[in-house]
Parts: structure tokens; sequence; C-alpha cells
């Protein structure tokens, strides 16, 4: 299952499409979200004694909102151009349908959101967080775009590092490689 | 009646009105209790009818102002004013959601303050939605923006929120005058919110809206024209000192007149417009709060608020006016705050307008209106979601209030 947002879906599909079997059931999901459009139609509520249209911004707004998240998923599976994508929409919270929908799922691809100039730190959005954080399933957490080279992890703070080790109660004893980006880890991963 | 149970009648009666308003059992129009209410109030003597009278001029004019808003509003929308502004929106910001969001505050200061935070909620924001989700970005940050705005930006001029126009006549000032002192709090007020939820919103504002066939509708020209108009007006009669009512009444004429004889709009339209059940449920709610403020509760808001311009005199009238705003809604709130402030001159009648125009932010309505919803969704078995909002408020309030409060102790040094 492909979970789809403005914004990434259309990396998402780019970058998971060749990493997904031929043989795989593939379902398309986009939420809409909720909170949103209550928060919309809250604000008119507050205007006490006034403007009462017969459709408030909640209801003008939901009918907008489904639709525009059908055609979104529509786009998405023409880009991904396989036979039989299911195309799964809900309404609620965004990311916790996202965990229901997920709980029949084998994987859920989910396109990192935020500040992807970098690695890290915090680099995940409040919702994406939440999905990989609480998913019922394994979970391929996908660049929807370029990724960024190593160097792009923000250098430790050194200074404060130095203090800290000057510290007797410093737990834990600082090592010296912490100081640098590890290149450890990508010789590691070298399939040699 | 006098006494205690005068006063004690008045509060009951205030928070029908208020619950009523809030409620709408049977989507019942709000004068439909607040209109008995004020006669009752009338009827038992707990505001004395040259007390009433003395209320009812003052709101009068403030009453009439605030339809001819209402109605330049209204056919604003109709002659297309927001779509237009939609299709700008989409097409200036070429798909970028930063840039969206810029224009959104700009558009949506822009409407808050000439249109009213009314225009904003009601008509800006689905547009503004439909927006996003037509360049298929994520509408979060940009209607969280409108109905933040809507609040925030309504410091400028009389005209952009109700409790402003309540105030006006308090103040003291002239309109252009009004304008000039807030003019610094409303940027500042602006830019708070921008810098919060610019950082707020940063992971959804990600990704390049699709934009091809997003083809820009020309902005109606005689709308536009008639509304900068009306702020010709404004200024002018201010000058002059002539109710600036009257530009407002002339702006709204010029717009309904040609509509109803092209037969664009109907005067039911028109009527829908004006609203005259909540322009009688604003005068009864003023008769209303006047009793309850006349009965005693008066005098210890008077002892409650700190009098005087000076910078923390000024705070403490704004963070007051923001409680009291998020206790009981900020139309009661103003109402109730203003003779105590009114003495001191235009500084504090200020502070109280930066405190329950921006506090609302703080809950969704005012805490009365949002125990009310709450309670009616739970009924509904649907958990309101309302953490985001209220995160968002809690970030963004103290700080408007502060740097906005500042800005004016600082306005009014300038200005005076």
């Amino acid at each position: 299952m492909l979970w789809l947002a403005e914004g990434t879906w259309e990396g998402c599909i780019d970058t998971a499409a060749p990493l997904i079997p031929e043989d795989a059931r593939v379902s398309l999901l986009y939420v809409v979200p909720e909170d949103v459009l209550h928060a919309a139609g809250a604000a008119a509520e507050g205007l006490i004694g006034r403007w009462r249209p017969r459709l408030g911004p909640t209801e003008q707004m939901a009918g907008e909102a489904t639709a525009s998240g059908e055609a979104l998923v529509a786009a998405a599976a023409g880009l991904l151009g396989r036979a039989g994508v299911g195309q799964v929409i809900r309404r609620g919270r965004v990311e916790r349908e996202v965990v229901r929908a997920a709980e029949a799922a084998d994987l859920l691809v989910v396109a990192r959101d935020g500040d992807r100039s970098r690695l890290g730190p915090h680099s995940l959005g409040p919702a994406t967080r939440f999905v990989v954080d609480h998913a019922p399933c394994s979970v391929l957490l996908v660049w929807p775009d370029e990724v960024p080279d190593a160097d792009s992890i923000p250098p430790p703070p050194e200074g404060r590092r130095r203090d800290r080790s000057a510290s007797p109660h410093e737990p834990y004893p600082p090592h010296a490689s912490l100081g640098e980006p590890p290149p450890l880890e990508k010789s590691g991963n070298d399939p040699r | 009646m006098s006494g205690a149970p005068a006063e004690i009648l008045a509060i009951v009666l205030l928070a029908a009105t208020l619950i009523v308003a809030v409620v709408r059992p049977w989507r019942l129009p709000e004068a439909l209790v607040s209109v008995p209410a004020a006669a009752l109030v009338l009827a038992f003597g707990i505001l004395p009818l040259h007390v009433a009278a003395e209320e009812a001029r003052n709101l009068g004019p403030t009453i009439g102002f605030l339809a001819a808003v209402l109605v330049i509003a209204a056919m604003a929308e109709r002659g297309g004013l927001f779509a237009a502004a939609g299709t700008w929106m989409a097409a200036a910001s070429r798909g970028r959601p930063v840039a969206l969001l810029a224009l959104v505050f700009v558009v949506g200061s822009t409407v808050t303050a000439i249109l009213s935070l009314d225009a904003t909620v009601v008509l800006l924001t689905p547009v503004v939605f439909a927006t996003a989700a037509r360049l298929r970005l994520r509408a979060r940050p940009h209607v969280y923006a409108c109905t933040h705005l809507a609040n925030s930006a309504s410091l400028l001029l009389p005209v952009s929120n109700l409790t402003n126009l309540l105030a006006y006549r308090a103040s003291g000032l002239s309109f252009a005058r009004f304008g000039a002192v807030m003019a610094l709090p409303w940027l500042a007020a602006i830019a708070v919110e921008w810098a919060v939820l610019r950082r707020f919103f940063a992971a959804d504002l990600v990704g390049r809206g699709v934009t091809d066939g997003a083809r820009p509708v020309a902005l109606p020209v005689y709308p536009v024209a008639v509304i900068a108009l009306t702020l010709v007006g404004f200024l002018v009669t201010s000058i002059v000192h002539i109710d600036p009512a009257f530009a407002a009444a002339a702006g709204a004429i010029a717009l309904v007149l040609p509509a109803v004889r092209s037969r664009k709009v109907s005067l039911g339209n028109v009527g829908r417009a004006v609203d005259v059940p909540f322009l009688a449920f604003v005068l009864a709610l003023g008769l209303i709060v006047s009793a309850v403020s006349y009965r005693g509760l008066g005098s210890a808001v008077d002892h409650l608020v700190p009098h005087g311009s000076s910078l923390w005199s000024l705070l403490a009238v704004a963070a007051i006016a923001a409680v009291l705003a998020n206790a009981i809604n900020n139309l009661p709130a103003v109402l109730l705050l203003l003779p105590a402030v009114a003495a001191g001159g235009a500084g504090p009648v200020m502070a109280v307008l930066i405190g329950v125009n921006t506090g609302p932010n703080l809950t969704y309505v005012g805490s009365l209106a949002t125990l009310l919803w709450r309670r009616t969704l739970r009924r509904h078995e649907v958990e309101p979601p309302m953490s985001e909002f209220l995160r968002l408020g809690a970030l963004t309030v103290p700080l408007v209030l502060l740097v906005a409060t500042l800005a004016l102790w600082l306005s009014l040094r300038v200005v005076g």
C-alpha cells in the first residue's frame, strides 16, 4: 500500500515503482484531512450570530476535498502504469487513518516530507513521524526526490560535547569518532 | 428589580443569549432569544430606560455601519472578487507552496482589514482551500493561515471587526487616526503569525503544485473600484467630520443598485446580506451586557482593569481582554470592558481590541462556545480534532499579544 499526499506523491510513485515486485497487489491511499475542514468550520461557528449560509465552510469544502483526493489517486495510478491498482480514499485524522488502512497491508510505502535538503534531524513532518512510529506493518520510507549526501548531516555541537566530557558525571564517555559524520556506515553497507 | 437578584437575572439572560447563539437549536435565529431577553431586561427595570436609550443611540450607527459592510462583502463575492483572488493566487504562486502561503497572507490580511473578518472566514477560506486543492498542494497551512489571520489581521480599521466598530466610538479617534494608530500593531501581529506558521507547517509546505490550466480570472473592476472609493470615502469623511458609516452605506448602495437592476441579484439576496436578525441580535446583546454592567459587574470590571497608557497597563489590559474573550466570547467581552477603559483614552481601548481580536486564536471560538461545540460533537461520537489548533494557538497568541501591544505603545508615542 502506498500512502500518497500532496507535494510528495509523484516522487513517491517514481521511487517506489521499481521496488515493487511484479506480482504484488498494490493499493493507493489518500486521506482527506478532516481536521483541517473542522478548523475552518469552527472558525465560522465562532462568528456567533452572523453569516449563516446554508452550507458552512466545512460542508462546502468536504466535497471538494474528496474530489481532489480522488483525482490525485487516479493521477498516481496513471503514473504507476500497472493494472489492477486499488484506490482507497479515507476521511479523518490523516495519521490515524493511514495506520488503520495499513492494518491489512504487508508493506506501507511512505514518502518523506519536511526538510529534504539535508539528512535528519527531525526531518519528518508530524503526521509522517506518527505513521512511521505506529505502523502495524513494515514500512518503506522513500525519498520523493533527490537524496542529499551524507555530508549534509549537521555537525554535532563540538563545544558542548567537550564541555560535557569535562564533567565527571558524564554517563557516556565521548568517543573520538562521534565527532565526525560516520564514514564507516557507507563502506559497511557496500556489498563487497 | 434591583440589587443582587437584578444582577443574577441579567447574567442568566446573558448566558441564555450566548448559549442559544452558539448552539442554535433547530437553527433558529439568535435574535429569537436575545431580543425577548433584552425586552425582559427593560421590563423588569434591570436597565433603566434612559440608560437603554443612551446605549441604543450609541449602538445604532454602529449597527448601520455593520449592515453596510456585510452588504459590501456579500456583493463583492457575488461579483466574483474572491474567485478571482483564488485564481490569481494560484497563478502568482506558480505552484510553490511557500509563495502561496505568502499570497494567502497578503490577500487574507487585506480582505480581513477592509471587508471584515467574517469575509475571510466565510468567503475567502473555502476559496483558499479550493486553490490549494487545485494546485495539488496541502491545504492545511493555508486554511489555518486564513482562520488565524481572520482574528490577528482584524486590528487595522474600524470595519475589520465588529469589536472594532463597537470600540471605535469609545476610542474618540477618527477613522483615519484609528487606522494610523493600529497600522503598526496590525503589521506586527501579521509578522508574528507568518514567522510561527511558516515554521509550524514547514513539513506541509513541500513539493511543487500543478499549474497547467490555471488561468487567472480578471479581477472584477467594478467591485474593486467601489471598495477602493469607499476606503477613500472613509478617509474624507473622517477629515470633514462626517460619520464614515455614510461612506460605507454609499459603497453598499453603489454595489447593490447595478446588480439589482441587471437582475444578477434579487432584493431577497440583498435582504439576506443585510441580515436584520443579526443586527437585532447585536443591539439586544449590547443592551443585555449593558444591564449586567450597570447592575454591579461594571464597577467590578472597573476595579480589575488598570488605567493609563503605560506599557505595563496596556499589556495587562490586552491580557485581561484576551482571557475574557476566551471565557465568554469576544463580543460580550468588548461590550463589558469598553465602559471601564473608555475614560483612559485611545490607548487602553486599542489594547482591549488587541486582546479580544487576537485572543480567540487560543481556542476555537472562546471557551463557552468550545465547550458546547465539543459536547455536540461527542454526542455524534466524533472526537473533535483540536490538538493541532490548540498547539498553534498556544504558540502564536501570547507572542502576538506581546508584540502587537508593544507596537501599539510605540505607535501611540509616534501617532499620538
